[in-house]
């Protein structure tokens, strides 16, 4: 059935349970004009809606009710109980046809013609010839139509759909938010507590919250389609109207948004697109003539962006007449032939949106009658939104809105700067880029024009402003170390914020801003943490407009190379320390569990410390050479591969960091791998090599090794020390015969060489020639045009592997997947190479 | 709200208001109490970066997110000294909840409206645009809190 046809009948059945009450009621109480009104208001909807609809029969019997209810809502005709009785008939046929309509999906067939004569005599004052006081009125002047006699009652419709007040969902929210909020400190809890007989039906409740506030998000939103329904009719009737040929094209009609947004926002869509056809787009002939196509084209685009929904509105049209608004501006008085004079063509475009603004010479039935755009502009900005238009002669106009996710879950990037924490939509985030203030080392430095500070960025110069001057946090300005670039996308331009720390991401629920607070620019909305704190979201927009980036598409060969290379060598890192105050530091992917086990649990096993573990012993190795043992608990950073499992005694886990890692070899201190900034302070990085092997002597031997015979040569091409340093153990371990390579250039000198290998494992991002560029010129020609690729990356995104596949690679493996490298290494050279230039797609 | 007072007074109704009462700065000052959703002690109140000096920041309160108005800035008055214990009223506003940071909020009382006074002509602008009214008390003065007045943040000179 057509969605308007079960809106309509969802709401006439309504408004006819409504109306039986208010009709009794009116009956015992005739002079009450307030439910008088109500009936007479109700009846009114459905007529009105019937017409709408082309419902001919309803529409005939609504409206001859509707006219005996005007003339005793006059006063001219007394509320008898012969006039009610005539329009409770009058209801009954209603509800007989809207429950055909309801099961047919069109009206039944049927004669009414004695029922609205009838209607029709009581209006006028005649006495028919029934009227009687005390008899009641001819019940079925027409015969009831075939088709609603076995009809149910109550139409199925109505039972679909039950309408909630939006403060209902509204608290529901909120509690739902409360309940997440303590179920998590709940899960910290119970984290902490190696065995719990809580833990199961902890989960339980966790996945049920998850679920809970899942659905309770998705009761307030909406399609934006819904707004839109009605649109195709109105342009259909406005096309006949005009006599202008209209195509309406509506994209993103799914993209959803709040239910009360989109309730406001229906009315200004529905204006903007009544403009378009009727002032917008021009008349067939004047299309021929300008050598446009006779059909012109509104077209209806909604989709997300940075927290946004944009919905734009654009039309092929003639585009908005700056002269003739110059003009009509000059003649209302609204700027003077000076300012005027130095606007430019969009500025002054810009006045429909003032008050009393209209272009249209005529009024026409359409629009056009000097609420306009103004209004338009009022309500979208009332909801927190904003309007933009673009309009070029002959080609047409684009308004492009605006409007804040009121409710809308997004994902956000947490920063901090000057001890402030702050929330950036992960949407308008490119990359994040670790920087130096000072030159020092490799990372890119800060630069500074006239003390406005830029970036070199892939040979591009990167404007950047510090958050902490920005939003005049007060922070000293730091003049050395280094410092994290936020690299944010605003339109087609590119921004670097500096900010001190870069935390995780995390899913928020965007909140509006108190309206006290609305005037600052900077932040679309605020929201609750995790951790139960406030948080304001920042508006990169905002921060664009405030510094007057935006309006030029400069930086978008920037954007476009950094989507290219979108990667980055971010890694999470767990910080802990272990005999000492600064922290240390491992890649979170190679820890399997982090655990925390009371102290007695801590046993011997021939003078080394063991525990239980899953059944099995692990053996503990301190990490600081001696054990606390006044500490009631002792966290452990579990280490596993295959069957082993090994812990490392730690005195304390601090945090997890995603962070650039540059690590600094030193081969100072045995178990250190070297040194590296991580979340801005100096780390020690540990060999988890070194530890593995203080448990298990023969951890990287314990594999049988395959083919003795013939080992495989591996070439591992990797930039990072630290990395190779993990990778080559690792797979010396796992039977192959490896050889290191720092960059692109030295493997392919080693190819040059003559230098010969089974495979090659190669990182993507690496300076100068990253992985994509290799695997291109190692698959072009030479002796290594045939041999395994396998491509090593931080973060797999299915774009990365897609150019990855692109440029030759055989395989793509994530970065710390120790045993799903192996797999792919065994898997690549147990299989004759298939893989060709040709053949990798 | 004055003049409605103001009216029950002329009318010799021995009504009685209820007021949760305040202090900041030593003066005790009276909020309405149904206008009242919530009393706080201390708490973790976020930085609201650009915003009004008058607005402390916001602060979660059971899931939903609080301004928190200084109401001591608010006031004109000297900021407290270091160490002295903050705690709040959350009174709600336009469907938004707004928490008055205040120096101490002490018990509520019932006060009968013959004891109500218009604000003496003198008090000071600072004080007068937001005082709807003075109580007097038998040890001492109560100055009942315009909260609508406080909140109208736009509006301050």
């Amino acid at each position: 059935m057509d969605e308007l046809l079960t809106e309509f009948l969802t709401e006439t059945n309504e408004s006819l349970a409504e109306l039986d009450v208010a009709l009794l009621k009116l009956e015992r109480t005739p002079e009450d004009n307030d439910t008088l009104s109500f009936i007479f208001r109700l009846v009114h909807t459905i007529k009105g809606t019937c017409g709408f609809l082309g419902l001919p029969r309803l529409e005939h019997v609504a409206h001859a009710a509707e006219n005996v209810l005007g003339k005793v809502r006059d006063g001219s005709l007394p509320a008898t109980p012969h006039t009610i009785n005539i329009v409770l008939t009058a209801l009954d046929r209603v509800k007989a046809i809207v429950a055909g309509l309801a099961a047919t999906g069109a009206e039944p067939a049927g004669d009414d013609s004695g029922l609205v004569a009838a209607l029709d005599a009581v209006a006028v004052g005649e006495p028919t010839p029934s009227t009687g006081p005390a008899e009641p009125a001819p019940r079925e002047p027409a015969p009831r139509p075939e088709t609603v006699a076995g009809q149910p009652a109550e139409p199925a419709v109505a039972a679909q759909t039950i309408r909630v007040a939006v403060e209902v969902l509204e608290d529901l929210m909120t509690l739902v938010s409360e309940l997440v909020l303590t179920r998590n400190q709940l899960l910290q809890l119970a984290r902490s507590q190696e065995t719990s007989d809580f833990a199961a039906p902890l989960q339980r409740l966790s996945h049920i919250t998850s679920d809970l506030q899942e659905g309770v998000v998705k009761t307030r939103m909406q399609p934006i389609g819904n707004a839109w329904n009605k649109l195709p009719r109105i342009v259909r009737d406005l096309s006949h109207e005009t006599g202008k040929k209209i195509e309406l094209v509506m994209l993103g009609a799914d993209t959803e948004l709040d239910r009360q947004v989109l309730e406001l926002i229906k009315d200004p869509l529905t204006h903007m697109v009544r403009n378009s056809a009727d002032h917008g787009l021009e008349a067939a002939a004047d299309r021929r003539a300008a050598g446009k196509p006779e059909t012109g084209r509104i077209a209806l685009n909604a989709f997300h962006e940075g927290g946004h929904i944009i919905i734009e509105v654009s039309d092929d049209g003639r585009g908005l007449p700056v002269d003739r608004i110059r003009a009509k501006a000059l003649a209302g008085g609204l700027a003077t032939e000076a300012e005027l004079a130095s606007m430019t063509d969009a500025q002054i475009q810009r006045f429909i949106f003032r008050a009393g603004f209209s272009t249209a010479s005529r009024v026409t039935a359409v629009s056009g009658r000097g609420v306009g755009m103004d209004v338009v502009k009022t309500n979208i900005e009332k909801i927190g939104g904003s309007i933009e238009l673009k309009s070029a002669p002959g080609q047409g106009t684009t308004f492009t809105i605006k409007i804040p996710l009121t409710l809308a879950i997004i994902s956000a990037l947490i920063v901090a700067a000057a001890g402030e924490r702050f929330a950036i939509p992960q949407i308008s985030v490119v990359e994040l880029v670790r920087a130096n203030r000072k030159t020092d080392g490799a990372n890119p430095v800060i630069e500074r024009i006239n003390n406005t500070p830029v970036l070199r960025l892939r040979d591009r110069l990167l404007p950047l402003v510090n958050l902490n001057d920005l939003l005049a946090l007060g922070a000293t300005a730091q003049e050395t170390g280094g410092a994290h670039i936020v690299v944010a996308q605003i339109g087609t331009a590119m921004l670097g914020i500096i900010v001190d720390r870069v935390f995780d991401t995390e899913e928020i629920v965007v909140k509006p801003v108190a309206p006290i607070l609305r005037h600052i620019t900077m932040f679309s909305g605020n929201t609750i943490l995790g951790d139960g704190s406030v948080i304001m979201i920042l508006d990169p927009n905002g921060i664009a407009r405030a510094t007057g980036i935006g309006a030029s598409g400069e930086s978008k060969a920037v954007g476009a190379a950094a989507d290219a290379s979108r990667s980055g060598d971010r890694t999470a890192m767990l910080l802990f320390r272990a005999g000492g105050p600064q922290p240390l530091a491992v890649p979170l992917g190679l820890v399997a569990r982090l655990e925390d086990i009371p102290r007695e649990t801590v046993e011997a096993s021939c003078g080394a410390p063991v525990t239980q573990y899953r059944g099995r012993l692990m053996p503990l190795v301190p990490m600081s050479g001696r054990v606390d043992t006044n500490a009631p608990r002792q966290p452990v950073l579990v280490f596993a591969d295959g069957d082993r499992t090994m812990g490392l005694m730690v005195d304390e886990i601090v945090d997890v960091i995603e962070d650039r890692l540059h690590v600094e070899l030193s081969t100072a201190s045995p178990g250190l791998l070297g040194t590296a900034v991580i979340g801005g302070r100096a780390t020690d990085v540990i060999d988890t090599g070194y530890w593995l092997e203080q448990a298990w002597r023969d951890w990287f031997r314990g594999k049988p090794k395959p083919d003795a015979a013939r080992l495989r040569r591996v070439l591992v091409v990797e930039d990072s020390d630290f990395f190779r340093q993990l990778l080559l153990p690792t797979l010396d371990a796992a039977g192959y015969e490896v050889v290191g390579a720092a960059s692109a250039a030295e493997a392919l000198r080693l190819r040059d060489a003559g230098a010969t290998f089974d495979a090659i494992v190669s990182d993507i991002c690496m300076p100068d020639m990253d992985g994509i560029a290799f695997a291109r010129i190692v698959r072009e020609s030479g002796p290594w045009a045939h041999l395994p690729l396998i491509a090593l990356s931080a973060n797999a995104e299915p774009q990365d592997i897609e150019a990855g596949r692109d440029a030759g690679f055989t395989d793509f493996v994530a970065k710390f997947q120790r045993e799903a490298l192996r797999a792919s290494l065994q898997q690549c050279l147990a299989e004759p190479v298939a893989a060709s230039p040709e053949g990798i797609m | 709200m004055t003049v409605d007072l103001l009216d029950r007074q002329q009318a010799g109704i021995d009504e009685e208001q209820v007021f949760v009462t305040l202090t900041v700065a030593d003066q005790l000052c009276g909020v309405p109490v149904l206008g009242v959703r919530d009393i706080l002690g201390e708490q973790a109140i976020t930085r609201i970066p650009l915003a009004p000096p008058e607005v402390a920041g916001s602060l979660n309160l059971r899931g939903r997110i609080v301004t928190a108005i200084d109401l001591r800035r608010r006031l004109r008055l000297a900021p407290p000294e270091a160490g002295t214990p903050c705690m709040s009223v959350v009174t709600e506003q336009g469907g938004e909840l707004y928490a008055l940071l205040v120096d101490q909020v002490s018990e509520v009382m019932s006060l009968k409206a013959v004891a109500f006074e218009r604000n003496p002509a003198t008090l000071p602008p600072e004080w007068s645009q937001f005082s709807a009214g003075v109580y007097r008390l038998d040890e001492q003065l109560l100055v009942v809190l315009d909260v609508g007045r406080l909140l109208a943040l736009s509006d301050a000179g």
